[in-house]
């Protein structure tokens, strides 16, 4: 596309190389000669030589001492604008319709700021860029392929965009018929490959030059990393990636990046908000992805002491910590009478229950609350809404509703509720906190006696295998990258989880596969940050993409995945059991524990092979818990020595 | 079965159960594999414990004509077992499995679970 502009053309150029390659085969001074005698009468050939003809026999040949393509890549430029943007790596898959930036980085670039890392799938690349972020707070690009790339990269992008995390995607494309190369670069070329994407990333370009290249990816920068953060991708013609810079008569620019602030609440909606919270007998705060950070926490810690309100955390994020005697199970909200709601997606599924076991297959739809319980909403996903894809859940009505980032918001509030709670209320707030503190104390106690049951089992239960983990990474900076969903949230339940980075949430699309690119991305921002990773590794999640793997060995990712094998995919096994009894037959299991088609056994997969054949350290399968914690003891000093390590438990199903 | 090694000899005790046919003697070690067969332990685990997709089951299991009426019945997140998928015996087996399953230690001496 760019090329259309070009006084000579990259295809005329490379023609042009091919004469000249032609040329310079014949000796420089004949070479001379017989230009000139075209030229000229003949003249004696005892003559000097012309200073051209000497030139050609003494000088450094043109194309060894400039670049073939006459002047400066136009990805050096490129290279120069990533460069102003503090972004430390760039995981990725490499591909020939990028080949021209990934020199430029590599070369001119020396492979920092970004540093490329090799991927072995553009799903883990995007994956990993997504744990990265959740762990340092900044975002990484990744470079893929334009289309059977980005197809590729499809699933982890969608994750990325429901987990509200800013990736840059950058994927290359050849744009110019006429010209690309015939066969498969053809077939990898497309008119709009932004179009895989486009429902699920927050903004997309496709540049023609290069000073629109500069606008379009601090744009892309400034877009994704402004509250709701999201995907963005830019898509880069391999022409212009590959041409020289031109002379416009203009000269290129780098645009300065300047943080947008998040959207805040609109002041009106939080002084009623606050009047609804302030007056409430039993408020409840709710929270899904309502802390981007360390601030985050502070904040909600204070609302809810002021109010002293229980705060079901549905963790998303790390929002309120694990050890606050305010934190209580989603049940709170049954009795809640004023119930607000901080960056919750899923704003009918808080306050209603579906129960998939209706008659003729349709699920009950049931409410939690009280017909008269107020509901207030701050939630900037109402500002990232598209049309297609059905993320944005069952539609809520609210008492208020604040399309707004929650965190920005929080300040104001917390200064609106502390304005507008009565003088007579605040004895009745103080004992609504001593009453939570021994609920809190008394749900402490039902929580370890229930992880006490079946604590000798053989597969070890979940809990055993959350608090043999614990015991050999609470000394430590510890930091837990991801966690299988299907542990019936035993970490969460039992780790004193307070900073930010103890937990960093889900996958949010719920798109298997995330777990172990996300742990090993968010395990190489901690390796910088000096913190100590722990993943728990689900087994079918792994098997998606597990070249990963190798990416966390080849680049020194010191990261402990402790596994959750209960070799299965264990959702499925469910529904294949629930829809076979309201059908009234056995399900089949095929000589599996399973119904046919959702157990991963006969044969069991040896994670710890297929991982110590990557260059992992590894050990399995570990059935009986009795030998969990020496493994675990074994692996946590790999760890600590900078390498990844990984253990193959087998394990309850949740 | 080779993953179940948690039953000790009491899994052979067995208890006795009046059903539609008559008196029926339950069997503790057929109602483990009754218990696998069916997917119980999918949602309850291997020793009935729960789990967040299914509540406890063992120790101490609910009354054996709660625990069918439950099991023929449910319009929860359990989906409802007819007979004609799970026989009067393989649950009153499955019942009599769920009686043998021990008390677990208390908590407190569990050292892991006291950090």
């Amino acid at each position: 596309m760019a090329k259309k502009h070009l006084p000579v053309s990259r295809r005329k150029f490379l023609a042009g190389v091919a004469v000249a390659g032609a040329a310079s085969a014949v000796p420089p001074a004949q070479a001379a000669t017989t230009a000139s005698a075209s030229a000229a009468p003949r003249r004696p050939s005892a003559l000097p030589p012309t200073a051209h003809v000497a030139a050609a026999e003494s000088g450094t040949p043109n194309e060894l001492s400039t670049s073939r393509i006459g002047g400066t890549p136009g990805s050096d430029f490129m290279v120069d604008v990533i460069k102003t943007l503090d972004i430390k790596y760039a995981p990725s898959n490499c591909a020939s319709s990028y080949r021209g930036i990934h020199e430029s980085l590599i070369n001119y670039g020396g492979n920092k700021m970004p540093e490329f890392l090799t991927c072995t799938h553009e799903e883990s690349g995007v994956g990993m860029a997504h744990g990265y972020f959740k762990a340092a707070g900044k975002p990484l690009m990744t470079f893929c392929h334009g289309t059977v790339g980005l197809q590729h990269a499809t699933m982890a992008v969608y994750n990325a965009w429901c987990d509200r995390v800013p990736v840059i995607i950058v994927g290359g494309n050849d744009l110019d018929a006429a010209h690309r190369p015939p066969g498969v670069p053809t077939i990898h070329s497309a008119q709009d490959i932004n179009a895989l994407v486009r429902d699920f990333t927050k903004w997309d370009d496709t540049p023609v030059s290069l000073q629109h290249f500069a606008q379009s990816f601090v744009r892309a920068y400034k877009i994704a990393m402004t509250p709701p953060y999201g995907p963005v991708a830019i898509s880069l013609d391999a022409g212009l990636q590959q041409e020289a810079m031109r002379d416009h008569g203009e000269k290129l620019y780098i645009p300065r990046y300047v943080p947008s602030s998040p959207p805040q609440g609109d002041s009106g909606a939080v002084k009623e908000a606050a009047r609804l919270l302030a007056n409430a007998q039993n408020p409840v705060i709710v929270v899904d992805r309502a802390a981007r950070g360390e601030n985050g926490i502070r904040l909600l810690v204070e609302l809810a002491e002021l109010l002293q309100a229980q705060v079901v955390d549905q963790g998303s994020r790390m929002n309120f910590p694990k050890t606050h005697y305010l934190g209580r199970p989603p049940t709170a909200v049954n009795n809640g009478d004023v119930i607000i709601g901080l960056e919750v997606t899923d704003f009918w599924g808080t306050v209603n229950a579906w129960i998939d076991n209706g008659e003729r297959g349709i699920g009950i739809n049931t409410s939690r609350i009280k017909p008269e319980t107020k509901l207030i909403s701050i939630s900037s996903s109402e500002l990232l809404t598209k049309a297609n894809y059905q993320d944005f859940q069952r539609f809520q009505s609210v008492d208020v509703s604040m399309p707004a980032d929650a965190e920005a918001t929080l300040p104001a509030l917390v200064e609106a509720v502390k304005a507008a709670i009565p003088t007579d209320r605040k004895a009745a707030i103080d004992k609504r906190g001593e009453a939570a503190k021994k609920a809190y104390a008394e749900q402490r106690e039902r929580t370890k006696q229930a992880a006490a049951l079946a604590w000798d089992a053989s597969p070890v239960s979940t809990a055993r295998l959350t608090m043999e983990t614990w015991a050999h990474i609470k000394d430590l900076d510890w930091s837990l990258v991801a966690s299988s969903g299907d542990m019936s949230n035993w970490p969460q339940r039992l780790w004193p989880m307070e900073r930010y980075y103890h937990w960093l949430g889900r996958s949010g699309g719920s798109g298997e596969g995330y777990g172990a690119p996300a742990s090993i991305g968010a395990a190489l921002a901690n390796r910088d940050l000096g913190r100590f990773s722990v993943s728990i590794q689900a087994d079918g999640d792994l098997m998606y993409a597990p070249g990963v793997l190798w990416t966390a060995a080849r680049h020194k990712i010191p990261l402990l995945a402790v596994m959750h094998n209960n070799r299965g995919y264990h959702r499925e096994v469910m529904h294949l059991q629930r829809l076979s009894n309201f059908r009234n037959r056995v399900a089949s299991l095929g000589g599996d524990l399973g119904p046919i088609g959702t157990r991963i056994e006969n044969p069991d997969i040896e994670y710890h092979k297929l991982a110590e054949s990557m260059g992992w350290w590894a050990k399995g399968p570990i059935n009986d818990p009795a030998q969990l914690g020496p493994a675990l003891k074994e692996a946590v000093a790999v760890v600590k020595s900078g390498q990844p390590a990984l253990l193959n438990v087998w394990t309850q199903p949740r | 079965m080779r993953m179940l090694h948690v039953f000790g000899p009491v899994a052979l005790a067995a208890g006795l159960l009046l059903t539609c046919g008559g008196a029926y003697a339950a069997s503790a070690e057929k109602g483990k594999a009754a218990y696998l067969q069916h997917g119980c332990w999918q949602c309850h685990g291997t020793q009935g414990q729960g789990a967040v997709t299914g509540p406890k089951l063992a120790p101490d299991p609910m009354p054996i004509e709660t625990f069918t009426a439950f099991v023929r019945t449910s319009n929860r997140a359990m989906p409802p077992y007819s007979e004609a998928i799970l026989s009067n015996d393989d649950l009153a087996d499955i019942h009599a499995y769920l009686e043998t399953i021990p008390k677990p230690a208390d908590y407190k001496s569990i050292p892991l679970l006291n950090q």
